[in-house]
This record gives C-alpha cells, sequence and structure tokens, in this order.
C-alpha cells in the first residue's frame, strides 16, 4: 500500500527519525493558521507547500513551491489545492490534489554547508534479506544515478538473525563523508529509519533527499513509504491511511467483491482465475491482435456472482470491444461456471459485446453444450488455442 | 522415479481439520496420496478424515513418521508452522498459504538456512508426482504419469502446461507450483536442477512471470549444464511497469525483469521459449521428439 508523504513522515516520526515541523491541510483557508504555528514551533519564515499525492517528481509539475510570506503560502495552498497535477510518473491526465503539506522551510543558511544524500530500505530479493541502499548523490532521480554513476551507490545487507547492527550505521556515515555532529546524527538517523522499517512492516522507505542542514542536523526532506498488503492485519492504524482518492474507483469497486482488477488501455476484456493464467491471457489477446482492456482474476471460486459483478466492470469501460473470459477449473467444475457466466448473461440483460468463453477442466465438454445451447451471443473454446482463434476472429 | 513425493511420501496437513485442509486432504486421500495425519493444536489425540490428529508438527512425526508437510495455516501464523516443521525435523515443506507478510519470510528464509530441509512456497498450489502422490490444491485428473518435469510460478496457468502436456501424450515426471511470493522457499533453479538429475525427466516446462531474476538465475545454470530440453513462457509481456499483478512478487522494477529481458536471456542460454501459452505443449512435443 502506497502512502502519502505526510503519512509516511508520520510514521517515521514514531520511531525517531527527523522529519521537519509540518502540518497536512485540506482546505486553503487553514493554510495561514498551519504556517503561523510551524512559524511558532520554529521560528522558520519560510514554507514549503507541497501537494500530496502518490507520484513522485511533484516539483516538475508545480506541486511544490516555496513560499517566503504568509500572503505566499496562502496563494500556493490555493492555486495546489484541487490543481489536476501532472508529474512525470502520473499519466497524462495527471492527478487530483486534494490535501497540501506545509512545512518549515529547511534549506536555511548557517555555519555548514548543506548536502543532499539518498538512502532507501528495501528487500534484495535475490538475498532474501532486507538492504540499504545509499548515496551521496541525493536529490536526484536514483535510477539515472545507478545507471551513470554506479560506483556512488553502496549498499548494506542486514542479516536477518541481529538486525541492523551499530557498526553498519557508522559506515554509512563515514562513506557519506560525515564527521562530529553530523556523523552521530546520521548513526541515529540510520538505526532510526531501520527501526520504522521492520516495524510497520513497510517493502519500501526511501528518504531523497536525505537533508544536511546548515546546522550539521540530518532531516528526511521527503519520504516515500510503501507497506506490505499482506501485512496490514497487523496494522490497523495504517490501514486507515488508504485514501481511496488515490485509486482508480473501478478498481476499488472490484476489490470490495474480491476481484483483483487493473485497468487497462486496450479494447478487449478479460476475465481469468489466477494471477499467472491471467497474465497469460492477456498475452494471447495481444498475439490475437487486440490489446488487453485489464487483469482481472476471479479468483478460485468463480461462481455466479463473482462472474455477474466481473461482466459489470469490465463492460464500464467504453473502449471494451470483446470479452474472453479463460477459466481452467480445477476443482470447481466447468459446468457450474457455465451456468455461471449464463445467469450473469441474462441478469445483466444487453451486452452488446461478443464474448468468448473458454472453460477447461472438469466437466468442460459439458460447460461448451451449456454455453453453446443457451442462445446466447457467447462464443465457446475448450482449447486455449481455439479461444486465442476466436479472439481474432471477432476482432476482424 | 520423479523428484521429491512419491508413494512412499509420508505426508501430514498441518490445519488439517480447517476448511481448507479437510478439503484438500480429501482430495489428496482419494487420488492415493499417503496421508498419515495432521497437526491441528488443541485437536491432539483425535481422529480426522480417518487419521490421527496431533497437536504438535514434532508429535506427529514420532508417531507416524512422516517426512512431508502441507500447511494450510492462515498468513499470520503460517511462518511458525513452517519453522514447526523444519524443527520437528521434516524434510519436505509445502505451503499453500498465500498472503504471509515478508518480514515473516525474510525470517523463515534465514532460520531454514541452517535446517536440513527444503520448502515449497509459500503461496503456491504444491507439488505432484502422477499416480504416486498430490500433495497440494492441483486438479489431480488433469495429470498423467509420463517424461516432462513441470515447474511454474502461476498455479492456474501450471494447469494450463500440465493439461497440454497430457493432452500431447507425454504426461508428467513431477509438476512442481514453486510460488508467486518475493520469498519462496524452492527457486525455479532449484527445480530444473532436481529434474536433471532425475533419470525419468526427459524434458522441462519452465513457466516463468515478470518479476525478480528467478528464470534468468535458471537459465544461466541450465546454459553451463543442460542435458535435457527446457521449453519455457514467461507470463505478463503485456503488464505495465510498476503495478502488481495479482501476485506480489509479479511486478516489473528494473528493465532486466520484463518479460522481453527475461525471454530473451532464456533464449541466449538454449532454451525453447514460446511467446503463447497455447503453444507449450506443443513445442515441447517438437523438440523432444528430435
Amino acid at each position: 500500500m502506497n502512502l502519502h508523504e505526510f503519512q509516511g513522515k508520520n510514521i517515521l516520526k514514531q520511531f525517531g527519525v527527523q522529519i521537519p515541523e509540518g502540518i497536512v491541510i485540506e482546505n486553503p483557508n487553514d493554510a495561514v493558521e498551519a504556517a503561523k504555528t510551524i512559524q511558532s514551533k520554529t521560528g522558520t519564515s519560510i514554507w514549503a507547500v507541497k501537494a500530496q499525492i502518490h507520484a513522485g517528481g511533484r516539483g516538475k509539475g508545480g506541486g511544490v513551491k516555496i513560499a517566503k510570506s504568509l500572503e505566499e503560502v496562502k496563494e500556493f495552498a490555493n492555486s495546489i489545492i484541487g490543481m489536476q497535477l501532472i508529474t512525470p510518473q502520473t499519466n497524462a491526465k495527471g492527478k487530483k490534489v486534494y490535501k497540501v503539506l506545509i512545512e518549515e522551510n529547511i534549506y536555511y543558511s548557517g555555519e555548514f554547508k548543506p548536502a543532499e544524500f539518498y538512502i532507501s530500505i528495501l528487500l534484495n530479493r535475490s538475498r532474501n534479506r532486507n538492504m540499504i541502499v545509499y548515496s551521496t548523490q541525493g536529490g536526484m532521480n536514483i535510477e539515472e544515478v545507478a545507471e551513470k554513476t554506479p560506483h556512488l551507490i553502496f549498499k548494506e545487507e542486514i542479516d536477518p538473525t541481529v538486525g541492523l547492527q551499530a557498526f553498519q550505521c557508522r559506515k554509512i556515515a563515514s562513506n557519506f563523508g560525515l564527521k562530529d555532529k553530523a556523523f552521530k546524527e546520521m548513526v541515529t538517523f540510520v538505526a532510526s529509519l531501520y527501526k520504522a522499517y521492520i516495524e510497520s512492516d513497510a517493502s519500501l522507505v526511501e528518504i531523497n533527499p536525505l537533508f544536511k542542514a546548515a546546522d550539521n542536523r540530518i532531516i528526511a526532506a521527503d519520504a516515500k513509504v510503501v507497506i506490505d498488503n499482506n501485512s496490514l492485519f497487523r496494522h490497523p492504524d495504517i490501514s486507515l491511511m488508504r485514501d481511496l482518492n488515490e485509486e482508480d474507483p473501478t478498481e476499488v469497486e472490484a476489490g470490495s467483491f474480491g476481484l483483483n482488477y487493473v485497468k487497462l488501455d486496450g479494447n478487449v476484456g478479460c476475465m481469468v482465475n489466477g494471477a499467472g493464467l491471467a497474465m497469460a491471457t492477456m498475452d494471447i489477446i495481444k498475439l490475437s491482435g487486440g490489446e488487453p482492456a485489464n487483469f482481472l482474476d476471479v479468483g478460485g471460486s468463480a461462481n455466479a456472482k463473482r462472474v455477474e459483478e466481473a461482466f459489470r466492470i469490465i463492460l464500464k469501460d467504453p473502449n471494451v470491444k470483446a470479452i474472453l473470459v479463460n477459466i481452467f477449473g480445477g476443482i470447481v467444475r466447468c459446468d457450474r461456471v457455465a451456468n455461471g457466466v449464463v445467469d450473469a448473461y441474462k441478469n445483466i440483460g444487453t451486452i452488446n459485446v461478443p464474448i468468448i468463453v473458454r472453460l477447461q477442466g472438469t466437466n468442460s465438454i459439458e460447460a461448451k453444450q451449456i454455453i453453446d445451447g443457451s442462445g446466447l451471443k457467447v462464443f465457446s473454446a475448450i482449447n486455449l488455442e481455439d479461444a486465442a482463434a476466436l479472439v481474432k476472429k471477432v476482432l476482424n | 522415479m520423479s523428484i521429491l513425493v512419491n508413494k512412499q511420501s509420508r505426508i501430514i496437513i498441518q490445519g488439517f481439520t480447517g476448511v481448507e485442509g479437510t478439503f484438500h486432504a480429501s482430495q489428496m486421500i482419494e487420488y492415493g496420496t499417503n496421508v498419515v495425519g495432521g497437526v491441528t493444536p488443541g485437536k491432539g489425540g483425535t481422529m480426522h478424515l480417518d487419521r490421527p490428529v496431533f497437536n504438535t508438527v514434532t508429535d506427529a512425526v514420532e508417531k507416524t513418521k512422516a517426512n512431508v508437510s502441507l500447511i494450510f495455516v492462515p498468513p499470520a501464523y503460517a511462518a511458525d508452522a513452517i519453522m514447526e516443521s523444519a524443527d520437528a525435523g521434516i524434510k519436505l515443506i509445502v505451503c499453500i498459504t498465500e498472503g504471509i507478510p515478508t518480514k515473516d519470510m525474510v525470517i523463515v528464509k534465514n532460520y531454514l538456512s541452517s535446517k536440513d530441509c527444503r520448502l515449497i512456497g509459500p503461496n503456491c498450489p504444491g507439488i505432484i508426482t502422477p499416480g504416486e502422490a498430490k500433495v497440494g490444491i492441483m486438479p489431480g485428473f488433469i495429470h498423467k504419469p509420463g517424461t516432462i518435469g513441470i515447474v511454474s510460478r502461476s498455479g492456474t496457468l501450471a494447469y494450463e502446461a500440465v493439461d497440454q502436456i497430457t493432452k500431447i501424450g507425454l504426461g508428467q515426471s513431477t509438476g512442481i507450483g514453486i510460488g508467486g511470493d518475493p520469498i519462496i522457499g524452492t527457486s525455479i533453479k532449484d527445480a530444473v536442477q532436481l529434474f536433471m538429475n532425475d533419470p525419468a525427466t526427459e524434458g522441462i516446462v519452465m513457466i516463468g512471470e515478470i518479476g525478480g531474476d528467478m528464470e534468468a538465475d535458471a537459465a544461466y545454470w541450465i546454459k553451463e549444464n543442460s542435458k535435457k530440453p527446457v521449453v519455457s513462457f514467461i507470463a505478463g509481456a503485456t503488464a505495465p511497469k510498476g503495478r502488481t499483478m495479482g501476485h506480489a512478487g509479479a511486478i516489473i522494477g528494473g528493465k532486466n525483469d520484463t518479460a522481453e529481458a527475461k525471454k530473451q536471456i532464456l533464449r541466449d542460454c538454449g532454451v525453447f521459449v514460446v511467446d503463447s501459452p497455447a503453444d507449450i505443449g506443443k513445442r515441447m512435443f517438437e523438440v523432444i521428439k528430435k
């Protein structure tokens, strides 16, 4: 589950990670009040106003502004809240901004030269262990840094038996080229960040930039936190942070029926049991001359109710010109699924696109007879190859 | 011959008396699998499906000499169940459970590294040696004893491959679904190595998908050690970047874990790659008859 910057920072703060003083607001009229509160706590008279959406590169799209007066805070909050923010990570339509985070300015001047670093914690899948990835090249696209200057990316693997050790934090601080107060602060920062990652069951914590301020404080200037969905049962507080505004409404609706649906841009919808077979079915659609309009896994029990909801969801997409149902009935009997398809079809009333139903497994022949005898505009197949040929046929 | 499970395997079910455990244990017994008992904490001493129930895996191993365990325990307790089996001396642990937190699996994987056992899964359909032992949730009837080893990250896609291999007349030595999670016990490479060393296996079907570098790892090993033809399909050529496609592990991250990149690596290593999942059986038939 993706979190907003302010949500991620709030989690990090609970584990002692230093973050800028900030307040999130939804109504631009609350902006000045928030800025004043931050001022009274920190003395700052410059504020950052940051759009809260689930996508990076917000600054490039005009979603992050530096306000040098209370008037500007109000002005920027006004212009950012409600805007359709387009960044390199969103689609062409962008994302609507509902909230902004107002923060103290941490780029103040002082005794030392400020610096921007990069740090993240994630699973190293090939080693089955967590690792800390860090670089002195902060504040920029880390994929680019990895490509152009791989020697500036460091990795520190964590032994699951003992967890992150103090010497590893010191190694990281040293590789950042720090000393004195900044060194000590970085050691604490890394230890706290790892604790937050573990305790909140994160699958990613990324701080970019990781900021060394002019007084040598080490602060998470930004935060991207992703939580492992499988762990949400033990984090009821984090589960509440889910923001449905950030998700496709149809995907949310599908989820409520136990359907795993991802909307795509093609013209052939599909309904499949099992994630791998669903991806393979999308590939078949492409090979047959179509483009998949969605990924949809109906799960193990492809009963009439679910099949009907799946049809309704797929048919919401006006681009869908045909639907391929591909069910490998293992323990589920195909004749039951076939009856479910027929019932669903009749309940919906009129379906104006051709439907290809491929049912394979127990009682697949009976299933084909049920479909063929239903009198509906449904093509049936048993083999995957035949289903692919039917897709090609209906598209032409 | 076969790999990992056969007629002699002595199998227990963890989560034996639950809905899932009961249903699938019945199916396994009906298939002729040697299920010797089960474990449900607190129900030790009772009987279920005419087989003894134990409180702990250690008890079950002591009384039944079980050497294989199949796990149907809910996600919150599954990691513990895997480690319990390993501690009790079970040699092959098959975990069906979907949705185990990754953090738990990091601990499990580390724990198992010092134990003499193999884990298959989690989030997988299990393993089957046709006609001998069905240790999992796959439909038994689509399988037929034969000479092709099948390894797959996906469940229903594995059934698809099995079905094609059966219908084309080859049959399977053993079929393994290794699971779709980021951390799993047995990798594609592990399974391929076992099949290469199994005299009864003449060809291998390898079903991969987007995400991770397991297929590439297997491919490099195959290039150096292959004695048998390997046919492969990689699902997800049309999957968008950065989105999880059902399996937590099926997410395209870097540029080397797209379906195209993987297929190219496989081809370069001498694997017979099919672009359409409908061609798996046909292609295997062609290469095996050469």
